[in-house]
């Protein structure tokens, strides 16, 4: 009798505990979405109707102005191809530079291992910062340069501990005993074994620097001085922040449209510079997930 | 047996290919980290562009740059804004993405909880400058939410990204909004490890859904957490600068310079490589002591160490 008391007693604060659990996420999807959401019906409506508050659900006055208005600005589009360029380019580069060397130093046959993983561990914690690693950008020659976007920050200490974690547990020793003795050596080894069986860990790295890639501006802004250069979030930044493009406005009636347009500008940027990685994430979310898992995992 | 020299050259013969995997990390990371890391003398000299970091003379006297900077007026308010904000962000960004990851573990349903975390990770990859030209627009008095938020009761929104007193909230707050569901999925991995048998055992004893989250759970993720403490406590000095220099603007800087902003003026504005290279280093030299310390507490209290 009291064990069925305890039961449905049990069972209520289950109930009870659900109900308060899905109305916190309910909420929480909700103030994760609706301010995206907004952006997305703001960029198709009439500018003039959100400013006055009149756009709450769905897009009112219909309009591709923003969208049109965007087409037109020519350094958008420049920007928006540096940026592809940059992140292919940077991406392969980060990789080419950090599998190997993570595969290196999770042989522990390594003579120096310690000391060499030490020197990549260091520089997660101590820099040279700002003005130094400047000053060597420039004494390489790599300042304003293409190069400067995709070669001198590609090591990463973090991603290189995740893939050599991967290379530690997943690639039994035995294998390179036995490709040893077919007379294999390290570099047949590496490129013909190791890099197959490793697909996850080089996904996951290559999705994180292209993503990192896609999203940086301040590389750019100090290194980059031609606007030619200049990636997508560099011009963004001019746009959406700094108000470079519309400062010069006068006043009256003609200034008022020129804001409302220039607003809408500003939506609609944000929609297409964001989109594509949006639109990528979902189908790659396992692959993230996984990337965590393997770096959380201490090595 | 200690390894004689021949044997160790043997060994690296043997594994030449290793090197050649390592050597354009290396190079780049000599040429890209650690050279930079020797240019940090010129915080001890009066560097001029002309003369190179070997040419400049050293500064007379030695800690010239920083003794200017410590009796400057920008030392305290830097330094305290510095601090203010990052402990605000680990107050309140440490124990979140906890909560979080507890949540969703509790979540039975397994396509919401799938569609629920899709959405949760989401605005991660939205870019510092989009999400800091989404703060401008939600949060403008004339356009956006807010403004028509305070539209709706009659009232004028007023103009918060201009406010001093607002900044250090928006930009915590903004930061939890963007990256506290991404920063669970490391508690989310550990809690997918618990054996399930602690369960099953807590159920026998009549454990609610509460006490199993705070007897098991909790406790369970207890290394995890202090890994990423360590890791945020010695980040301390380093506040997200891409994101407050994007938010900071000529009414707001009473609580939005920060030290790495202000290393930045110094340097590349002001042209001062010296002295912007004294407070950079005074900064990371701080942040390296706090992460020695507390990996040091944190290795008596427990076993959970970075290295």
């Amino acid at each position: 009798m009291s064990h069925m008391r305890q039961k449905v007693r049990s069972q209520r604060s289950d109930v009870v505990f659900n109900i308060i659990l899905y109305t916190v996420c309910a909420l929480l999807l909700l103030i994760i979405l609706y301010p995206l959401w907004f952006i997305v019906i703001a960029s198709f409506s009439d500018p003039s109707a959100v400013a006055s508050g009149h756009v709450w659900l769905l897009p009112v006055g219909f309009t591709f102005d923003g969208y049109e208005e965007l087409l037109k600005q020519a350094n958008v589009w420049v920007g928006y191809k540096n940026t592809i360029i940059y992140t292919l380019v940077g991406t392969f580069i980060a990789l080419a530079v950090n599998i190997p060397a993570a595969y290196a130093l999770s042989r522990k046959d390594l003579w120096g291992r310690k000391i060499l993983m030490g020197l990549f561990v260091f520089t997660m914690f101590f820099s040279g910062g700002l003005i130094p690693t400047f000053l060597t950008v420039q004494e390489v020659g790599l300042y304003n340069s293409f190069w400067v976007m995709v070669l001198p920050f590609s090591v990463s200490a973090y991603n290189m501990i995740v893939a050599r974690t991967f290379f530690m547990n997943s690639l039994p020793g035995e294998l390179w005993d036995a490709a040893q003795v077919d007379g294999c050596g390290n570099l047949r080894f590496f490129f013909t074994m190791a890099l197959p069986l490793s697909k996850a860990v080089i996904s996951v790295i290559a999705l994180w620097t292209a993503v990192g890639q896609w999203n940086s501006y301040f590389n750019a802004l100090i290194y980059i001085r031609d606007a030619e250069l200049y990636p997508l979030q560099l011009i963004m930044r001019n746009i959406l922040i700094t108000n470079q493009s519309f400062a010069a406005l006068g006043t009256g009636e003609a200034a008022i449209i020129a804001m409302r347009k220039a607003s809408l500008v500003r939506y609609s940027m944000i929609i297409v510079s964001t989109v594509p990685i949006m639109c990528v994430y979902p189908f790659i979310q396992k692959h993230f997930d996984q990337g965590v898992m393997i770096g959380s995992v201490k090595g | 047996m200690k390894p004689s020299l021949q044997r160790v050259g043997r060994q690296i013969g043997h594994n030449w290919g290793l090197y050649l995997l390592l050597l354009p990390s290396l190079i780049l990371l000599i040429i890209f980290s650690y050279k930079p890391m020797y240019g940090v003398v010129i915080a001890f000299k009066d560097y001029k562009n002309s003369l190179g970091i070997m040419g400049s003379p050293w500064a007379d006297p030695l800690f010239k740059h920083f003794s200017r900077f410590f009796n400057s007026f920008q030392c305290g308010t830097t330094i305290r804004n510095t601090l203010a904000l990052s402990l605000y962000s680990l107050l309140v960004g440490f124990p979140i993405p906890i909560i979080l990851a507890l949540m969703i573990n509790q979540i039975s349903a397994k396509r919401f909880r799938k569609g629920f975390q899709t959405v949760l990770y989401l605005p991660h990859f939205i870019s510092t400058v989009v999400m800091v030209g989404l703060l401008l627009i939600w949060l403008s008095p004339s356009r956006g939410l807010l403004g028509a938020i305070y539209g709706l009761f009659g009232k004028t929104a007023p103009n918060i990204m201009g406010e001093a007193s607002a900044f250090r909230s928006i930009y915590v707050w903004s930061d939890i909004w963007q990256h506290a569901g991404w920063d669970s999925i490391v508690y989310l991995a550990a809690l997918s490890s618990i054996d399930p048998t602690l369960y099953e055992a807590a159920v026998v004893d009549g454990a609610t859904r509460w006490q199993k989250q705070i007897y098991i759970d909790l406790p369970l993720l207890l290394p995890t957490a202090c890994i990423l403490l360590i890791l945020r406590v010695g980040g301390i000095m380093n506040v997200g600068f891409e994101k407050v220099f994007l938010m900071q603007n000529s009414l707001n800087q009473t609580t939005s310079e920060v030290i790495a902003t202000y290393v930045y003026k110094m340097g590349l504005k002001n042209n001062q490589y010296s002295v912007s290279t004294a407070v950079n280093l005074f900064n990371n030299v701080i942040n390296f002591a706090l992460l020695v310390l507390v990996n040091g507490i944190t290795k008596k209290l427990g076993d959970t160490s970075l290295w």
